[in-house]
């Protein structure tokens, strides 16, 4: 798959003298779901919106399907769209008019079959003729992704798209996402629902302190630094570890009532029956047992506290 | 060049207009034309005539040219400042159109307006006071020139502006005065030579001293110079929209 966005060694320092971004090196696959993670102020708005052309760009380069976003920024931005984080949209514009002004203002010639498409794939049809005002915020959210899609693009950028907007709205989005990826549409989302990234995204950046902390396919991450544990409410509290097990990775929580077993995803589940028989060996009963699989946020969420950390 | 994008961006402020026909039509239709009940009909009546002109039909050229200053101005900043406000000019920003583009589509915009107001001003102006145009050509010629030329104005303040009260201070603390004092309602040869001298250097004067010249023949200053300083101006605005759009002042961090 040949890269459609090849970011490299892009900084971004603004006037206030905050740095925003340093020494990323991202290349975004053509047709893949890309999930991009950070915590707050980590850069990812800053990373979307040099892209798109509404940041000034510092030092580096950044190329969309071969188009430098500076020199030739006409093509670049042609192939993008983009959805923001926030709400903003033309109040007293209706619905048709704002979307058809999208579509030129990205220098596409009128096509009302292909609007009037958009606006049914996002149940906006009924409200072509209904000022923007008078929408909901769940349909003001269709209409921004409306506006994006309305010159055709072969990039979409969803900086939080799910923010705030209801479960029906969500899977309506998700559903319209897996589509166009169907289309061959490249999409980069930013979400705080990093579970949806689990879910729908091809590869995970993750962004922290302006810097690309890792790239990796979603499953590949979830293998490589996935974590299971196998919690065992005990029969009878224990004191201590006992010291024939003390080769394993165990910890007691509870009061000494429940024994915690972390261990790799990638290994198989000979562990967990080596341990049960040598637990038996020691005389420790239990009376239950689950398992639990770390989600991607907790990989998350370990990876920008190790960084923060320094481990 | 990307002409749907000038074109879309063209419409969009057009519709504005329309939708809020009173506000933008109407309101400075009527407000200028108490200024011919009064100025004109009522104590023109009684006032000389100046350079053989009744004092009706001499107001005209510039109260013209005052609603049509401040009419630029206030169209064109508030085109370019509601996206900014509202934050939608986040779709104009990533749009892949030239700062040429957008300035042809907010200032064409803006001055189209304008024109058409003060046309419709001038048709109305004629339901009250009696004169004739002796080159409408150049009278159309100047009406477009300072239209374009104070939207642009306009387009800086919009860019300019953070907030609605900057956004009004300038049409109201600075060109209005100008215009007041910039022979709307009297020739500058009326005024003491020490004023004469000072009022020369209000660039008010040269735009309505011209605009009235291509009505009636007769100019404060010479027709050649209020075109140069008409264009020096003009060159003065794209000069500084060129600086906005290269640092990205106000408009992209």
């Amino acid at each position: 798959m040949s890269d459609i966005i090849a970011i490299d060694g892009l900084s971004k320092t603004y006037e206030s003298g905050f740095t925003a971004l340093r020494d990323v090196n991202l290349h975004i696959r053509k047709g893949e779901i890309f999930a991009l993670l950070g915590p707050n102020g980590a850069g990812k708005t800053t990373l979307i919106s040099i892209v798109c052309g509404i940041v000034n760009p510092g030092p580096g380069t950044v190329l969309v399907d071969g188009c430098d976003i500076r020199r030739d920024y006409r093509a670049a931005r042609s192939r993008i769209g983009l959805v923001p984080q926030e709400l903003s949209t033309d109040a007293f514009e209706t619905v048709w008019a704002t979307v058809n002004f999208s579509r030129g203002l990205f220098g596409k010639p009128a096509d009302p079959a292909y609007v009037e498409k958009v606006l049914r794939d996002l149940s906006l049809w009924d409200k072509r003729k209904d000022k923007i005002m008078a929408l909901s915020g769940g349909m003001k959210r269709r209409v921004m992704i409306a506006k994006a899609l309305a010159h055709e693009p072969a990039i979409l950028f969803l900086d939080e798209p799910t923010a705030g907007v209801d479960v029906e709205l969500r899977r309506d989005m998700w559903n319209l996402v897996r589509g166009l990826r169907e289309r061959g549409v490249t999409i980069i989302l930013t979400t705080h629902y990093i579970e949806e990234a689990e879910e729908m995204a091809d590869r995970v950046g993750v962004i922290s302190g302006g810097e690309i902390i890792l790239v990796e396919h979603t499953r590949t991450l979830m293998e490589k630094l996935g974590r299971k544990e196998l919690r065992l409410q005990l029969a009878a509290p224990l004191e201590a570890i006992p010291a024939g097990l003390s080769d394993l990775n165990l910890v007691l929580e509870g009061d000494g009532h429940e024994l915690v077993y972390g261990f790799d995803a990638r290994h198989d589940q000979a562990d967990v029956a080596g341990l049960l028989r040598r637990l038996g060996e020691q005389g420790i009963e239990f009376r239950d047992l689950r398992t639990r699989e770390s989600s991607l946020e907790d990989i998350f969420v370990d990876l920008v506290h190790n960084r923060r950390t320094g481990d | 060049m990307n002409l749907h994008g000038v074109k879309a961006i063209y419409l969009f402020e057009m519709a504005r207009t329309w939708r809020t026909l009173m506000q933008s039509i109407a309101s400075p239709v009527i407000s200028t034309s108490l200024y011919f009940v009064v100025f004109g009909s009522a104590i023109g009546s009684r006032m000389v005539e100046i350079d053989g002109i009744s004092y009706g039909a001499f107001i005209i050229p510039g109260l013209i040219m005052l609603m049509l200053l401040n009419e630029s101005i206030s169209n064109a900043s508030f085109g370019i400042y509601m996206p900014k406000f509202t934050g939608t000019i986040y779709e104009v920003l990533s749009a892949p159109i030239s700062p040429l583009e957008i300035v042809a589509g907010y200032v064409g915009a803006a001055a189209s307006k304008s024109i058409i107001l003060g046309l419709l001003i001038l048709a109305t102006s004629r339901l009250f006071v009696d004169f004739s145009i002796a080159r409408p050509f150049a009278m159309i010629g100047f009406l477009a020139l300072t239209a374009v030329t104070f939207s642009l104005f306009g387009f800086i303040i919009g860019v300019w502006a953070d907030g609605f009260e900057k956004l009004q201070i300038i049409p109201m603390m600075i060109v209005t005065p100008l215009t007041f004092l910039g022979g709307t309602f009297y020739s500058v040869n009326m005024l003491p030579p020490v004023w004469q001298t000072v009022t020369l250097f209000n660039p008010v004067v040269y735009l309505v001293s011209g605009f009235r010249w291509s009505f009636y023949g007769v100019a404060d200053v010479h027709v050649a110079v209020s075109l140069g300083m008409t264009l020096v101006f003009m060159l003065v605005c794209v000069g500084l929209i060129t600086w906005i759009f290269k640092t990205g002042y106000r408009l992209r961090t």
